[in-house]
Formats: structure tokens, sequence, C-alpha cells
């Protein structure tokens, strides 16, 4: 045992004492150690110390009893186990932390400790501005870029799950998905932790994309995943290798790491960040049962959508074939056409032949000898009465000119010889023919003779002849 | 011949693009569109495109490989389980 408190307190107190009084004032070993106890949680009831975390024992009360220690000096401490759960950081051996708490003794065993009420890791500051720095420097080299991230598979045919093939995270993982979507797995086993996990998670992203894209093995998605724990157990995730390598992923890279407060690096080089290993299971794939109801539900929708499409070209097809009219129809008013037609024709010939007929049988009746007879005689009369009238005409004519010159000649004889016989001659004409008689021989005795004077005719018989 | 062809293209689509095509099938036949021949190829599209989904969706089958590598560097896969 190191040298206690107790010894460094009494000689205080007897320095004090030596003071005001030459006789030390007597305790019980209880009294003092009461004084003790109450100065010391008085004096020390709210400390931050820091110290590197050993003897870390945890009780079967469920306290965890450990030292802090620095290179000269060990302080005693214990976790109720109640505080130990609620603690940020699992203490583990060696651990560098800063504790807050309050001292008090233990007066049994003449013994001091802290009373452990956080605990955080002692690196965790500069830890984390040197992970600052490293997420700058490789957001610089365009590693986070935005454009860098793929889509995910709506559905990945293979699983690529990069984690531990024990514990509670690959388990979780198949469970999800077995509920949600049964897929096809497998499973690169890397250590998650310690010193060659960086290079273990590195190498398998890295071996799953080196996979040919024919490979039966090669995934469509990765998962990289981890459970939860402090920030040095997360720290393989937080390496430059792994970044990378999950950077320039061709698979479609999740990551899983840690609870959902905790941030890695390799979530900003992943296209998807899941807050748990379950959750990267739930971003992974859909819900079988309800793409198959999306499925009947468009499967439905394409039936009725065809059905109605089908109906409204039908009703659209009776239309037009409505006002197209029906087609035996329109032959019907042919037909009926052409039987018109026909009969008109027909009737036509019959009536044209009758008429025809009638007429050549009133023609023909007409055509009788009784006809032509009767224009004959008619003509007949015609030539006879213009015969009678040419020879009444003629005879007319004929007695007129004879008249004429009857009258012409008795004028002219008479005013030939009238003349002389005034003069006081007499024409003698025979009395039987009563033609001139101009030569005395020609008469006889006891002839009759006219004898003509201008005025007037006597008869006269010869008497003698001379 | 054709039929085989058009099966054989139709094994190549990813589930989530033969059911976007679904999708845009009937979206397009609801809204009434193109003339009835094409509407005909849509729906027998539609109808061989949904077939295609649920063959995938039946296929669904967990099977847990886990992979080791050869001394040659090669990698290969046993099934495994993870229970317990």
């Amino acid at each position: 045992m190191e040298k206690s408190l107790f010894d460094h307190v009494a000689e205080e107190e007897r320095k004090n004492t030596d003071s005001r009084a030459n006789a030390p004032q007597e305790f019980s070993v209880s009294q003092l150690s009461g004084m003790l106890k109450r100065r010391v949680e008085e004096e020390f009831g709210y400390v931050r110390v820091r110290g590197e975390l050993s003897r870390v024992t945890r009780a079967r009360s469920g306290h965890l009893y450990t030292a802090l220690k620095d290179e000269d000096a060990v302080l005693d401490s214990v976790c109720w186990k109640g505080t130990l759960s609620r603690l940020s950081v699992q203490p583990e051996e060696g651990l560098d932390v800063v504790c807050t708490g309050r001292l008090t003794t233990y007066p049994a065993r003449s013994n001091y400790q802290l009373v452990i009420e956080t605990m955080e890791l002692a690196g965790e500051g500069a830890l984390l501005k040197m992970l600052e720095e490293r997420r700058k420097k490789l957001a610089a080299e365009g590693l986070f870029d935005e454009n860098r991230k793929k889509p995910l598979p709506f559905l990945p045919e293979k699983i690529g799950i990069v984690t531990s093939p024990t514990g509670a995270v690959i388990r979780d993982i198949l469970h999800r998905l077995a509920e949600r979507f049964p897929r096809r797995v497998l499973l690169w086993p890397v250590m998650v932790q310690g010193q060659s996990a960086a290079a273990q998670v590195a190498a398998a992203i890295e071996g799953f994309n080196a996979l040919p894209e024919d490979s039966p093995l090669r995934p469509d998605l990765l998962i990289v995943a981890r459970g939860g724990g402090s920030l040095e157990d997360l720290m393989p995730f937080n390496e430059e290798i792994v970044v990378r390598a999950a950077a320039s992923s061709k698979i479609p890279l999740i990551s899983a790491v840690g609870h959902e407060t905790d941030t890695t690096l390799i979530d900003y080089a992943a296209d998807l960040r899941a807050p748990t290993p379950t959750a990267a299971a739930e971003k992974a794939v859909p819900v079988r049962s309800q793409i198959a109801a999306q499925i009947r539900d468009q499967e439905n929708r394409l039936i009725l959508a065809m059905q109605n499409r089908l109906q409204r070209h039908k009703q659209a097809l009776d239309g037009l074939g409505r006002g197209l009219g029906q087609p035996a129809r329109l032959v019907e008013t042919a037909v009926q056409r052409l039987d018109q037609a026909a009969l008109r024709l027909e009737m036509g010939l019959k009536n044209w032949l009758a008429q025809r007929g009638a007429r050549l049988r009133e023609s023909a009746a007409r055509l009788t000898p009784a006809a032509l007879r009767a224009r004959i005689a008619h003509d007949g009369r015609q030539v006879k009465n213009l015969a009678e009238r040419l020879e009444t005409a003629a005879r007319r004519k004929a007695e007129n000119d004879a008249r004429r010159l009857q009258n012409t000649a008795a004028l002219l004889e008479t005013l030939s010889f009238k003349k002389i016989l005034a003069r006081g001659f007499v024409l003698v004409t025979d009395g039987k023919s009563g033609k001139p008689v101009k030569e005395a021989a020609k008469i006889s005795e006891g002839d009759f003779v006219g004898l003509q004077f201008h005025d007037g005719n006597v008869s006269a018989i010869i008497k003698a002849k001379e | 011949m054709a039929e085989a062809q058009k099966n054989s293209d139709l094994e190549k689509i990813s589930f989530e693009d033969a059911l976007l095509e679904l999708e845009k099938i009937v979206r397009e036949l609801e809204a009434g569109q193109g003339d009835l021949e094409s509407s005909i190829t849509a729906y027998e599209k539609g109808v061989a495109l949904k077939q295609h989904c649920e063959t995938k969706l039946k296929a669904a089958q967990a099977k847990i490989e886990k992979i080791t590598l050869n001394e040659n560097g090669t990698v290969s896969a046993e099934e495994t389980s993870v229970d317990g």
C-alpha cells in the first residue's frame, strides 16, 4: 500500500492543534476517520481528473472497480452500476480518460477513492481534431462529392456484406432482410476492430469490386457494417484506406457503422449512410409484400384500362356502324331500283310493241281497196269533171273563136261589098247556096237568085240569058 | 422466334425498370393515349412485365454464403449460417 492520506492529514491536524494547545486532542479512530471523510467530501465534492484506467474489474454486483493512474500516482476509483450504463465510454484497461466525480474515503480500509460520475476519452478532443482534418483533406480530393454518389439498386439480386461473421450485427441485418425481401447474401468476414481491421475492411470492399462483372459472386450492393463502440473502436472506419476503398467502389455501398449518433469517415464516402445495421438492411431492399401488392394493383389497372379502352372503341365502332347504314339495305334499295327498271324496261318494250302493233293494225286496216277505189273514183270523178270542163271550155273557145271569125269575116265581107253596093251595085247570090254569083255563065234562065242591095235583099228569077 | 427474343430482352430488364415500365404503360393506357393497335401491344407488354416482376418476386430466397480467400488470391464462397 502507498502512503495513506491519513498520515498526511493527521500531521496537518497535529500542526494545527500544536499552534493552539500543547496537548493534542484525542480522537477515536472512527471520529478522526469521520472528520477526514467530511473534510475530503467537502473539499473534493466535484473533481475532474485525467488518468489511465488500470485494474478494471467488474464485480458480481455490477459495480466497476478500477484505478486511475499516471506516471507517479494511483487513484482508486469506483463506478456504481447505475452510472456505469450511462457512460459514453466503455471502460477498458489502458484507456486514457477524463473522469468527473467526487472523492470519498473508505474508513474501513483507511482508503480514499473517486466515485466516477462521467467518463470520456482523454484523447478524444485531439482525436476528433485529427479526424476533422482528415475529413477536410479527403473532401478536398472530392472523395465525398455528391456527384460521386451512385443510386442504390431498387431490388439488389446479391448483397455483399462486409462485417464480422459473429455478433449481433450480421444477425440483425440478415433478420431484417429476411423479413422484408429474402436475398442472396455474400458475407465477407472481417475483423471490425483492432490493428488489422482497417486493412481487412478495405481489402473486402476492393475484393468485391475486383470480381468480374459476370461473376456469380459479384454483388450489386455492398453493406459495410459494425455495431456501436467507442470512438477508438470505430477508428478502423475512419482510416484513409477504408474511406478510399468505399469512395472508389463501383458497387453502390451503404455504410452502417456504430450507433445513430456516431459518424465515421466512411459514412461520407458511402453512397448512403445508414444509422444502424438494421437500417442498412431496410435501405437495401423494399418490402416484398408491398411490392407484390403494387404489382397486383398495376395489373388490375392494366386490365381495367384495356377493358375500358376496348369498350370505348366498341362503342365508337357501333356508332360509326350505325352511321354507315346496313349494306343489305343499301343493296335492297339498289335491287329494288333495278327490279323497277327491269320491269319498266319490259313493260316499255311491250307497250312499245303494242303501240306499234296497234298503229300497224290501224294502218293496215286503212290500207283497203275500198279506200283506194274511193280515191280512184274520186280521182276519176275529178278527171271526168276536169275533162268536161276542158271540153266545155274548149268548145266554148272554139265557138267563140268561130263566132268571132264569122263575125269578123261577115263584117269584113259586108263592109267590103256593101260600100260598093251603096254606090249602086248589086250582089247576086245563088239562091240555093247563097254564094255570090260572079259569072253570068253560072246562071241559067229560071234560076233563083238573090239580089242584094245596099239597103236590103230581093229575090229574083232570071228571065233570060243574053 | 420473336417471342423468345422478347423474353430474353425482358430477362435483362432490372426489376425496378420493369416495374417503372409497367407503371408507365398503365398510366398511358388509363390516359387513353395512342391508337388501338399500339395500346394492344402496350397491354401485351404490360402483362409480360407483370409476369417478369412476379417471377422475380417469387424467386426471393435467402441464401447466405461466406466468402473465403484462396491461396492463389481467388475468391470462393460457401453456404453458411450465422444463427446463434
